[in-house]
Formats: C-alpha cells, structure tokens, sequence
C-alpha cells in the first residue's frame, strides 16, 4: 500500500465521497420522484405512492421502445464483437499498409460528436436511397459499438503468449480448432466485457439515434420514448419509473463485466 | 480433453491448411468487414458531409443546388454569432474538461490505491452505475435540481445558477465526468505498488511522488479521457437545450439547421471534426488511444 499520511488519506477519502454523491444525486432526485404522489417535478415529493410504477407496467409505448432498444443492441453488439474482433486480430497480429489509419478509423466513431456521425450517416442512408429505420439504425449503431469490442480484444490479445496456439498447432490441431479451444475460450471474458459495454453504449445512446431511425412512433427506442415524452407533464412520472427501473437492472452487468475483466483494460465509452 | 483430431480430410482441415500457407488471404478476411464498415461505409459518410458543406441553397431556400463554393464556411467565420458559439463551445469544452479532471484524479487514486480491495469493486460499481443511467434522464433531473425559483438547490439551500451558460458547464461535467474516472482508474490500475514505494524510499513525499510519478505515468490515460469529455461537450445539443436556457452550442445550431439548410449544418459539423481530428492526431504518439 502506498505511504499516504492520515489527514491526506482522510483528504482522499472525502473527496471520493463528495464526487460519488454529486454522481448519484440527480439520479436520486429521479428515483424518489418515480414514487412521487404528484406527476409534477416539484420538489420535495408531496407523497410517495408506487402508482407510476403501475402504469409504467401496463405502458404499452414504453414496453414496445423497451423491446426495440433491446432488439437493436443485441444487433449492433453482435455486428460489433464479430467486426471489432476481426479488427483487433489483424492489427495485432499482422504488419499492412493502412494499419495505423485504420486503428485511427476504429477510435474515430466515438471520437467526434455524436451529431456529427447521425448527420452523416443520415444524409448517406438518404443518399443511396436507404428508407430509415431498424436497419439503419443498427447500422449506425455499429459503427460506434466496434471500437469497445476492438480495444477490449486487442489488449487481450497484446497479453497472451503466442506459445499457446503454437503448441495447439503442434499437436495437430487446425487453425479453426485452435480458434475454437484455445484462442477464443482465453478471449471470452474480453469478448463478454466489450459486448455488455457495446450493449449498454446502443441501448443508451439517443443522438445518432434521433437521425437514423425511422420517424414511425413503432420504432421509437426507449431513450426517444423518454425525449418525446419528457416535454409532456402528464407522462414525467413514468420516465422516472423506466429511468430508475433500467438504471436498477444495469447494476447486474456492470458487476459483472467488473468481476469478468478483473483488471480494467478501458471501458471507451462506458 | 477428449475431442479427437479428426481426419485429415476433412473440409476445414483443408481450408486450413490452404490459409494457414497464406497470411495475406487470413488478413484479407480479417479486414474485408472492418474495412469496409469503417472506411467506405463510416468514413465515406464523413468525407460527403463535407461535400455536401460546399454546396448551398438555392435562392428561395428551397432545394440544395449543386454549385460548389465556400460560401458556407465564409459565413461561419464572419458572422460574430457563429463566431462567438464556436469559440463559447469550444471554451465549454475546455473547462468541462479541466473540472473532470480534477474532479477525477484524487477519487481514481483512492479507488486504485488506498482503498481495500472489497471497497474498490463497491466503488467502482458507484462510479459506472450512474453511467447506464439515462442520459435524457440525468440531464432532466438536473434541470430539477437547477430550475429557479422551485428546483431542488433552490428548496434546499435558498439559492441556485438556474438555467444558463453555468448550469451547462455543471452538468456537461456531470455527464461526462464517469468517463474521465474510468480511463484514468484503468492507468492507475495498471501502475504497479511498487513504483510508488521505491519514490517514497528515495525520499520523496506524497505530493511529489504524486506530481512526479504518478501523474506523467497517467498522462495517456487522462488525454484518454479528455478526448470524451472534449467531444461530447462539443457536440452535445440535447442537454444545452434542457438547462442551458438561451446558451446556443455548435451542437444546437447543427441541429436547427439539419432540416432546413444540410449544407451550413453539414459547414458548422466540420469544426468539431477538424478539432478532434487534429485532436487525434496530436495525442497519437502519446498512446492515450488504446486506454480509450
């Protein structure tokens, strides 16, 4: 442990629970408002019922922007473990023309502002003639999922000996049963790790979202649900109740991809 | 194990065998994908924004007209307005920014060095949560807490910024402040005990171990993290809109403009893509882009 004295361990100790507050309160503002008697936001809460969390149930615009924000994760997390992985494998394991470009190209979708790529995108889906919606959407999403999955597999890959697939070689196995016993059961925490944050990059994300999904109220995704619906009063309580309720269930993977990586290798984006 | 080797006849026995001669065909089908999404597809996409930036509208505004020209960007930079938001949002950015890290550095330390490892997972857990929450949602509940007169500062403590250039700096910080935390958590995770104990043998105190040491080590892990905050304070409209009241951002003006004039939307996107390109290109050497 390092030589720190008490009043600046104390010092450090203050500080870490001052900044954890600040990072909870607004999400406790919402959580106590979900329960809140009145559908207002005025604070402090007039009475605490568990009403919204009722109709937030039986909501069924929000259950179907549930489903499709879920449906276009696990789309564009799969499109990006198999893209970022292939990448990682090429830009570690092989010397080309164009590999520092396009490990630069990887970083560069969530490196500019996300209105940069929706307009972008939007205005080349247009272009070719693409009618927006879920394929669009996942396309887009994709693009910006890669580089967590690309970075979580690269830096494994950086720490694993090459011995392992030489001595599976040499034993006679084939490069797919190499892959298939060595290679990727040795990847699978990184690869569980960079899918849960792609997933959780897709199901959040709300501005490349605004400009490459379809205008149709059946495609909306939860966080349009909640931007269409935060500027109407009536429905303020039941976006608290999905906040808090998707808030509670991300606890799960979040603690789960900490024990998985173990040591953290970069979390871009999350 | 008791999977057998099978036959040597097998199909992908042989299709292995025909790569396994072959790097350039292994690599070929390891970058048709990529390659294709991100350089034609992504990239592609980029490089017709900006050509879509030289064209402009017709005389009645009604149609994009085909005529090439730098008009657009003419009138970003000799319009004060324009003017004034590229250099208010890039001065936002900034200071957001800087406030993460300070923000960010001493609890990162804590987390990675003081604090036992049981209270670490508790910790880091605190620190991640919060960024699966929704971001409409944070920032709707900080236009709760800010709004003035009736917000929750203003019932609680009788005073608050309310809506305006502050309360964007505040909550831009609070929104990309976890992003800054994990990068530079992840370097100090990786900086070993044992450097910091061999500074302090030789003499060193804290503060200059920490100064001397562990902040040239973090370096790429904080420029990491900057390039988050940096660009998502750049681009952001959503947030400026719910608390920002009349603050306009780069962001804000891509957005009003997108549907009515794409060619000045597209002009204004391009200076936060020069920005962060240059960005990208100087932080390179420092191998702040692999702690992304």
């Amino acid at each position: 442990m390092t030589h720190v004295n008490r009043s600046t361990r104390f010092g450090f100790r203050l500080w870490t629970v001052v900044v954890i507050a600040f990072l909870w309160l607004p999400l406790a503002v919402v959580a106590v408002l979900s329960f809140n008697t009145s559908s207002s936001l005025a604070w402090p809460p007039k009475g605490l019922t568990l009403h919204w969390w009722g109709k937030a149930v039986q909501n069924q615009g929000a259950r179907d922007a549930l489903l499709m924000s879920i449906k276009t994760a696990v789309f564009a997390t799969v499109i990006a473990l198999l893209l970022g992985t292939a990448a990682a494998f090429a830009v570690q394991r092989y010397r080309f023309f164009g590999r520092e470009p396009l490990s630069l190209m990887i970083v560069l979708p969530i490196a500019l502002p996300g209105i940069v790529t929706g307009i972008a995108l939007n205005a080349a889906f247009r272009q070719i003639g693409l009618d927006l919606g879920i394929i669009t959407l996942v396309i887009a999403h994709a693009t910006f999922c890669v580089v967590v999955v690309y970075n979580n597999v690269l830096a494994r890959l950086r720490r694993m000996s090459p011995n392992l697939e030489e001595a599976s070689a040499d034993l006679g196995a084939d490069m797919f049963q190499t892959f298939r016993m060595v290679t990727f059961p040795l990847l699978r925490s990184a690869l569980l790790a960079g899918g849960l944050l792609a997933f959780g990059l897709s199901f959040d994300e709300i501005v490349v979202t605004t400009f490459t999904n379809g205008a149709g109220t059946d495609l909306q995704t939860l966080p349009q649900w909640i931007l269409s619906n935060l500027s109407r009063g009536d429905q303020q309580p039941i976006v608290n109740v999905m906040a808090t309720a998707v808030m509670l269930f991300s606890l799960v993977p979040v603690w789960a991809a900490q024990r998985l990586t173990g040591e953290q290798s970069g979390l871009a984006g999350r | 194990m008791t999977t057998a080797i099978d036959s040597p006849h097998r199909p992908a026995r042989r299709v292995s065998r025909f790569l396994d001669a072959r790097p350039r065909w292994r690599l070929a089908g390891l970058l048709t994908g990529p390659a294709l999404w991100l350089v034609v597809l992504y990239f592609g996409s980029l490089m017709a924004l900006f050509l879509t930036s030289l064209y402009r509208l017709n005389d009645d505004a009604t149609r994009i007209t085909e005529q090439m020209g730098t008009s657009n960007y003419h009138e970003l930079l000799t319009t004060s307005v324009y003017r004034d938001i590229v250099v208010r949002t890039i001065g936002v950015a900034v200071l957001v920014t800087v406030i993460d890290i300070v923000l960010a550095l001493p609890i990162a330390f804590f987390i990675a060095k003081i604090a036992r490892p049981r209270l670490r997972t508790v910790l880091i857990t605190a620190v991640l949560v919060p960024l699966w929450g929704s971001y409409l949602v944070k920032a709707f509940a900080w236009r709760a807490i800010l709004g003035s007169p009736g917000g929750v500062l203003d019932k609680t403590f009788g005073s608050s910024p309310g809506y305006g250039l502050p309360a964007v700096v505040i909550v831009l910080a609070y929104l990309w402040l976890p992003y800054m935390i994990v990068p530079i958590y992840a370097g100090l995770d990786r900086l070993p005990d044992s450097l910091l104990e061999a500074s302090n043998d030789l003499g060193a105190g804290f503060w200059l171990t920490f100064r001397t040491v562990v902040i040239p080590i973090l370096f790429p892990a904080i420029v990491a993290g900057s390039v988050f905050t940096f660009s998502l304070s750049m681009g952001d409209y959503i947030a400026v809109a719910l608390v920002g009241g009349p603050t306009q951002m780069i962001g804000s003006v891509v957005y009003a403009n997108f549907a009515s004039n794409l060619p000045f939307a597209a002009a204004f996107a391009t200076v936060p893509v020069l920005v962060m390109v240059f960005y990208l290109l100087g932080i390179r050497r420092t191998g702040a882009l692999e702690n992304l």
